[in-house]
């Protein structure tokens, strides 16, 4: 894998840690932090964080029967693991999407939403959205802003914007002060995750009409 | 901040205890680690020797003891994070029973025990409170193994102890900040750019570690 210059920012890594994020980011970060050994790094420092916050918090008594309420619960077993641990996955994409696309590259169902741009919407909690686009190369994603923030990541492929060229493994966290125009590498076409926790702002009236259809 | 339950854990692990595979009180004490150690590191290194108690003699001794002093304050997070009290009393026992049946998976060169307390009571809070699901990143082939590193095991205990005098010792402001962060209180654009943690040398310890794994898995 190519090395991964753009990375997750501290508020999004202790956000992830302390399980504050919309769904929807959570995606995205588990997703990067698969392919990024940086931030997988980050994280385990920030769930140490999260480790000192609880040893120091003002405790509360539990109830007077709580420890022998806890053997019992041991002792029947009734407190299942509902977390199946994610192995790594073959493919473009890594486990964590797969579990939402429900397969890999081949099993998403793309919907054109014009410009030659496609997405398939991923299933996730409403506080926040996240899709897959497919930027065929060469093409642009329409000028936009940010009314909230804008989580991109590179699957496969590389596009460049104002700010810089994002390869495979890359994010870029867009916010209110951001506008852009991203456009996808000659040679491959760009597969991104994208999750948004308000609907952009498109600068043209085109996009501004397609984006009712396409709910981005 | 200072508790009976703290006294009482301090009060010597390894005289309590057994000798458990893993990290052993009285190894940590030849090794000479001692002289760097605080009296808080003594006390993490206590909780590691408990839960490897729990893991290898099912030692419900050691159970009370990291029950005593943890179980009150994941039922403290809970109700901070939003959880009533009969949820969070429910809650509580069943993120302490995961301890139980999970003491098998805990590493003590990855991280402390009141870190991986941590991340067990927050899985259970995003099932139970948020009730979302939580993508979760790819697993690693990392398990804990069957004799880790005791050095490793013992830099890391001190480094997370280090972390949480830093934490203490934040202007209230900022560390309240940090609080609300973890409680839930602040959405991600609302925590500060720049926490002023010192984070650098457990990323450190983890980046290698990950190095090493990666080579390994070559």
């Amino acid at each position: 894998m190519t090395k991964i210059k753009h990375h997750l920012t501290d508020q999004l890594l202790m956000g992830y840690a302390a399980g504050t994020l919309p769904e929807a980011f959570n995606l995205v970060v588990a997703t990067h932090i698969s392919m990024c050994d940086d931030c997988r790094a980050a994280l385990a420092a920030y769930e140490a964080v999260g480790g000192e916050v609880i040893a120091e918090v003002d405790p509360i008594d539990v109830a007077e029967d709580a420890l022998a309420a806890t053997m019992a619960l041991i002792e029947t077993g009734a407190v299942k693991d509902v977390r199946p641990k994610l192995h790594k996955a073959n493919g473009v994409f890594p486990a964590p999407l797969q579990e939402y696309v429900k397969g890999d590259i081949e099993g998403v169902k793309w919907r054109k939403i014009g410009g030659g741009v496609s997405q398939m919407i991923l299933p996730t909690s409403k506080d926040a959205s996240v899709r897959l686009l497919h930027i065929p190369a060469g093409a642009a994603i329409p000028d936009h802003g940010h009314r909230g923030t804008e989580l991109t990541l590179v699957l496969q492929g590389a596009f460049v914007d104002e700010e810089d060229r994002f390869g495979a493994g890359d994010i870029e966290v867009a916010n209110e002060d951001l506008n852009h125009t991203p456009v996808a590498e000659m040679g491959e076409d760009c597969i991104c995750l994208a999750a948004t926790d308000a609907p952009l702002k498109f600068h043209g009236l085109i996009p501004r009409i397609a984006q009712r259809f396409a709910r981005i | 901040m200072l508790t009976n339950n703290q006294a009482l854990v301090k009060a010597d692990a390894a005289e309590i205890l057994p000798p458990y595979s893993g990290l052993n009180m009285a190894v940590f004490r030849k090794s000479g680690a001692k002289t760097l150690t605080t009296e808080e590191t003594t006390k993490r290194i206590a909780w590691v020797v408990q839960v490897n108690a729990v893991r290898d003699s099912k030692d419900k001794v050691a159970f009370a003891e990291l029950f005593g002093f943890f179980a009150p304050r994941v039922k403290s997070f809970l109700m901070k994070s939003g959880a009533s009290p009969d949820l969070a009393e429910e809650c509580t026992q069943e993120v302490m029973s995961t301890l139980w049946n999970k003491a098998h998976m805990f590493d003590p060169t990855k991280a402390s025990v009141s870190t991986w307390i941590f991340t067990i009571a927050r899985n259970r809070k995003i099932d139970i409170l948020r009730k979302q699901r939580r993508p979760e990143p790819e697993d690693l082939p990392w398990g804990p193994e069957p004799e880790p590193d005791q050095a490793e095991a013992i830099g890391l205990q001190q480094e997370t102890q280090q972390l949480g005098d830093a934490i203490a010792t934040l202007p209230p402001e900022q560390r309240k900040l940090i609080e609300k962060a973890y409680f839930g209180e602040l959405s991600h654009s609302e925590i500060a750019a720049e926490t002023g943690l010192p984070l650098g040398t457990i990323k450190s310890r983890i980046r290698l570690a990950l190095e090493r794994l990666r080579h390994v898995m070559k």
